[in-house]
């Protein structure tokens, strides 16, 4: 660990709310840092579309129009960066996985998430249905800024965020595990904040 | 000295806050007294690093802004909107503190005297510190490499090392000093009055011809669109080196 | 850091890249696997606003190095790089 800086204290919340806040973990509210990997995408909402493909009887695309038609729910979740920082209590509003996935044929068991930019993201399908995950189009009651990936990005609040895929265009089936982007390169293959898998070998 | 800057494992050590000298409303510097500090080359920078005594750090890196041939080494320290880093750099920061840092670091945004010139800056608000080294550099070692600098500001109080610049240039072998103030200008201004463009590096930057190699510094929009100018002037690519500022500063 | 854009450039890398290459590497020359250019380590883009640092082609964006760094260890990745030619002073 470094010397000590006398008087540095950063820009975290003061208040501890030990039990909502998972190991290592500390509030940045009312800041949401923007991390990226790479330039910000700008897909045109005429030509965004979302698939699902893969281990699947027959892939399924829907159009930004018929996305947004899909019913959707407002979600109010915490999320948790696996560069430490959290944010309690934020308000989503998008599109169950378990909506896009009703009515789909498939025998996978794991899910690559792809977006624009060529980011990927690996989770367990388990994780991702029974209401544990959606794709977000809004943010605090306002449309998904870009920097923070709109127009949709994946939400999956109980891992680490950066399994939340911005700029989310669809969902490989898997029917085996394969790591996505950070995982390949030093992350930890499931992310579990609650048992702090940040990184290779937690 | 170049050889130590160039290989080795860079290690975290300690400098003495000396001086803090108020280069602008919004703009500081902070002189270090780093113990057995190696030297540096104009345009490299440190990084420096914060520690909470619960253990949470913050890291930013600052370019030096002090000559190689200074005795004293200097960093140059812009107070960001929300800025953690600078906020306690200024704010809090007080002389006789350690301050955290390790360094010299880089080598492709360098420049020394014994390469020559001419020598073309392009500098964006607090992009100017890394240039203002080569500055000093180039006039303690005599001067003899032409050189000019673009330099664009918001207002005139926002210029770093105004009279410095204005003493620079004032010598005989003095670099040519070229302000643009992009937001507001004193009365009676006769200098550039908007952000740098094609038209205005036309007018004031070496010839294509020259030779001339070209450093600029900024944000990033800023460097890209000054290198993109100066390519379509003729520079060759490799003549033209870039560091961009994002938002690490803070 | 709100909003605007979060690329800089191998400059703002050369720090951690000197811990993994245990020298100085950002006037190092780097090929892109995705269109062959090749620059100095220091004039590709970076984006150090991440879980780890990524470098990208200046010219087509392609990935070229990740580090991610761990207490104890630094991973370095080159998803699409072709070679990296360093200096032997």
């Amino acid at each position: 660990m470094g010397r000590i800086s006398r008087g540095f204290r950063g820009r975290r919340s003061s208040e501890a709310d030990a039990s909502r806040l998972p190991p290592g973990q500390y509030r940045v509210d009312p800041d949401f840092p923007v991390l990226s990997a790479g330039p910000t995408p700008h897909t045109p909402l005429e030509q965004w579309t979302f698939s699902i493909v893969g281990e699947v009887a027959e892939p399924k695309t829907w159009s930004w129009e018929e996305f947004r038609a899909l019913p959707s729910e407002e979600i109010r979740t915490d999320i948790h960066c696996v560069t430490k920082w959290s944010k309690l209590d934020t308000m989503w509003e998008g599109v169950a996985i378990d909506t896009l996935l009703d009515g789909v044929e498939h025998v996978a068991t794991h899910v690559l998430a792809f977006s624009d930019g060529d980011y990927t993201a690996n989770v367990p399908l388990e994780d991702l249905v029974d209401g544990k995950a959606w794709v977000a189009f809004a943010f605090d009651g306002q449309p998904l800024e870009d920097e923070h990936g709109g127009p949709a990005r994946l939400l999956v609040p109980h891992l680490y965020f950066w399994k939340s895929a911005k700029w989310v265009r669809g969902l490989r089936m898997m029917d085996h595990e394969e790591p996505g982007f950070w995982e390949s390169y030093g992350y930890h293959i499931y992310g579990d904040p609650w048992r702090e898998q940040r990184y290779w070998g937690d | 000295m170049a050889r130590a800057a160039v290989l080795g494992r860079l290690n975290w050590t300690l400098g003495e806050v000396t001086e803090l000298i108020d280069e602008t409303p919004r703009v500081r510097s902070i002189v270090l007294d780093v113990a057995n500090w190696p030297g540096h080359r104009a345009g490299q920078h440190v990084d420096v690093r914060l520690t909470a005594e619960d253990g949470y750090q913050a890291q930013r890196s600052y370019s030096i802004a002090s000559a190689p041939e200074d005795s004293r080494l200097a960093i140059t320290v812009e107070l960001l909107p929300d800025g953690e880093v600078s906020s306690y750099l200024f704010g809090e920061l007080r002389r006789g503190d350690q301050l955290e840092l390790r360094g010299p670091i880089g080598g492709y945004f360098v420049w020394e005297a014994s390469k020559g010139g001419p020598l073309l800056l392009v500098g964006g608000g607090s992009g100017i510190v890394p240039l203002m080294s080569m500055l000093r550099h180039r006039e303690a070692a005599g001067g003899s490499v032409g050189a000019r600098l673009v330099y664009s500001s918001r207002s005139l109080d926002d210029v770093i090392y105004r009279d410095e610049l204005q003493e620079l240039s004032a010598g005989s072998n003095g670099p040519e000093v070229f302000h643009t103030l992009t937001r507001s200008q004193p009365p009676g201004w006769t200098g550039y009055a908007r952000r740098v463009d094609g038209a205005m590096l036309s007018e004031t930057a070496w010839p294509a011809s020259s030779s001339a190699t070209a450093f600029m510094c900024g944000p990033t929009p800023f460097v890209e669109s000054v290198a993109t100018a100066l390519v379509l002037l003729g520079y060759p690519a490799t003549s033209v080196k870039t560091e961009r500022f994002g938002p690490t500063g803070g | 850091m709100e909003g605007g854009e979060t690329r800089t450039d191998g400059n703002a890398i050369a720090g951690v890249l000197q811990e993994v290459f245990v020298r100085e590497v950002t006037t190092s020359r780097i090929a892109c696997a995705g269109c062959g250019n090749v620059e100095p380590i220091g004039a590709e883009h970076a984006y150090t606003q991440a879980p780890g640092i990524v470098l990208r082609c200046r010219n087509c964006d392609t990935v070229l190095l990740v580090v991610t760094q761990a207490p104890g260890r630094n991973v370095l990745a080159f998803p699409r790089s072709r070679w990296i030619e360093i200096a032997t002073d």
